[in-house]
């Protein structure tokens, strides 16, 4: 499994589980024992419950939640990839597009949040929150890309040139291929602010025709039901989680056989 | 033993003619001055020279690779395109394997048909018959991370000949590799061009390599880049082992070695 330590091929999993089954019984125990009240920190018993009592109205808002989480960065990622090509065929579109991708950037999503509102109207907030999430995706998409594309090896690039490649063929066999990797590391980082995207979208802007699991957690707050607060932060942490893992094996699997990060080296 | 003979006598018309080229970098490097070179049919021409001559920019000048800023680089023979180039039948082998890394031998050694649009079924025999070529049949299906160096630059050689090429450009295609591997990669080249009836321009800094590999040498000075002499290397194919080690090998290597201690500004300085 690992590279110089030989260790059992299950430790990876049961050392972290243990480690956390030790912090769930230390929690307990001390809420127990100091006696603290369920809406400052609820016993992990107590969240288990509410997790499992309010599961109808959670499973919706995580649905609610991943889709605008998925729309967001199926979107980013074509919108990213197609102006990450085109900026690569010209120069003059990338210096056109690149200072305008970075304001989008720079500039908080939550400064911007009112504005898109008051665009799409009120009665879309949905479409607001997918407008705001794609935008937080969208950029490690397009400097990712951009710099995959970019970094084509010379000589290659030369050997196109001699063999007579045209710009297609470039782009299809030498330049998206060498981009794969980085546009797999953007999407990486990507998949996972789409879901911060959609979330603090919904913080700031609201929810739309169904609440989502940031309004869960607004909702749960307000009405001091702390153990459905937990509830909702660890269903978001799960997505998350999933999200990054996901990532994570489409990156092992497309890049096994050739890219330094993902090939298992044997000694 | 055609090979051999074909260039000792002068034939009229050259492969390329090369006619007073020169090239400055923008940066204002003189390159190349006052080259002129007539590569001929067939032959096995090595451009040695110490680092920096320029031996790497004629190589890519002659492949059409960037412009001359003087002077004029001439296929007499060639018959030209539609837009002006001359449609020259040349494989280029880098300093390094240059592959594809997220391809397989196969496709790294198909890619130039690719590109010519050919289908993959269509050339499959020609493509593994060119690995075959090099030595690395069964190894179609690897990576090349998989391979060793040598191995690799057996598949960037099986690349650059799968196309048929009339002249083959290698830019010291096996300086980074060790002697048992460049010795054993010498010979099957040796074998290739015999059997292929190419012409080979082989750039290499090995003064014992030039002189075991080509019917002609082209000593290059630098600073700025220039050819400083050229030597016959008139000895019968096929050279082996026993040619490696035969006192005409060693004269001309003495030859050779001469020529390029010639080339540097403080000629007696040196061992
Ligand atoms: N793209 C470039 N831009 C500017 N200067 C260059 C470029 N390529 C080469 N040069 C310069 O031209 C000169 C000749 O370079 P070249 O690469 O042809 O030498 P070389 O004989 O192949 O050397 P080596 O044996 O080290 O490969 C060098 O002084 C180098 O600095
Ligand atoms: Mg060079």
């Amino acid at each position: 499994m690992d590279d110089n330590a030989p260790l059992p091929p299950g430790l990876r999993i049961i050392v972290p589980l243990l480690l956390g089954g030790v912090m769930l019984a230390l929690w307990q125990g001390l809420v127990w024992w100091l006696e603290v009240p369920k809406f400052v920190l609820p016993a992990p018993t107590l969240i288990a419950q509410s997790l499992y009592n309010d599961w109808g109205t959670l499973i919706v808002s995580l649905w609610i939640t991943l889709r605008i989480t998925l729309m967001a960065f199926v979107i980013a990622l074509v919108c990213g990839v197609a102006l990450a090509v085109l900026s690569a065929q010209s120069r003059l579109v990338e210096i056109s597009i690149f200072p305008y991708a970075v304001m989008l950037q720079v500039t908080p999503v939550v400064a911007i949040a009112p504005l898109i509102l008051i665009w799409v109207g009120l009665e879309h907030i949905d479409r607001a929150l997918l407008i705001l999430a794609t935008i937080v995706a969208f950029f490690p998409i397009l400097s990712n890309t951009t710099l995959g594309l970019k970094s084509v090896d010379h000589n290659l690039r030369d050997l196109f040139v001699l063999y007579g490649a045209g710009a297609g063929q470039r782009l299809r066999l030498l330049q998206l291929p060498t981009a794969l990797p980085y546009l797999l590391a953007g999407m990486k980082i990507s998949g996972g602010l789409a879901l911060i995207g959609a979330v603090v979208a919904e913080f700031v802007a609201g929810s739309g025709t169904g609440a989502g699991l940031a309004w869960r957690i607004i909702e749960s707050a307000n009405r001091l039901n702390i153990p459905r607060m937990f509830a909702a932060l660890i269903l978001l942490s799960a997505l998350g989680i999933v999200i990054f893992l996901l990532m994570a094996g489409l990156q092992t699997m497309l890049l096994r056989h050739w890219h330094e990060s993902a090939v298992r080296r044997e000694r | 033993m055609d090979a051999a003979e074909a260039p000792t006598q002068m034939p009229t018309r050259p492969l390329i003619d090369i006619c007073g080229v020169a090239k400055t970098y923008s940066g204002g490097t003189h390159a190349l001055q006052g080259i002129d070179l007539a590569v001929r049919q067939g032959e096995f021409l090595s451009l040695l020279g110490p680092s920096g001559c320029g031996k790497s920019t004629l190589l890519r000048l002659i492949a059409g690779l960037g412009e001359p800023s003087a002077g004029r680089i001439e296929w007499p023979s060639a018959t030209y395109d539609a837009a002006g180039r001359p449609e020259r039948s040349l494989g280029f082998v880098f300093q390094e394997p240059t592959l594809m890394p997220w391809a397989t031998v196969f496709d790294n050694v198909f890619l130039p048909l690719r590109l010519a649009g050919q289908r993959r079924r269509a050339v499959a025999l020609r493509v593994e018959e060119a690995i075959a070529q090099v030595g690395l049949g069964g190894f179609a299906r690897a990576y090349p991370r998989q391979l060793s160096g040598g191995m690799r630059m057996r598949v960037s050689i099986a690349r650059a000949l799968v196309m048929h090429p009339k002249v083959l450009l290698m830019d010291e295609p096996f300086a980074a590799l060790d002697e048992i591997t460049r010795m054993r990669l010498n010979d099957d080249l040796l074998r290739l061009w015999q059997a292929g009836h190419w012409t080979v321009i082989f750039v290499t800094h090995s003064v014992y390599e030039s002189a075991f590999l080509s019917s002609r040498i082209a000593v290059m000075g630098a600073r700025p880049g220039r050819i400083a002499e050229l030597i016959e290397v008139p000895a019968p194919y096929p050279r082996d082992e026993a040619f490696r080690t035969s006192a005409e090998y060693n004269e001309y290597c003495r030859r050779t070695s001469a020529a390029l201690r010639a080339t540097l500004p403080d000629a007696g300085a040196l061992p």
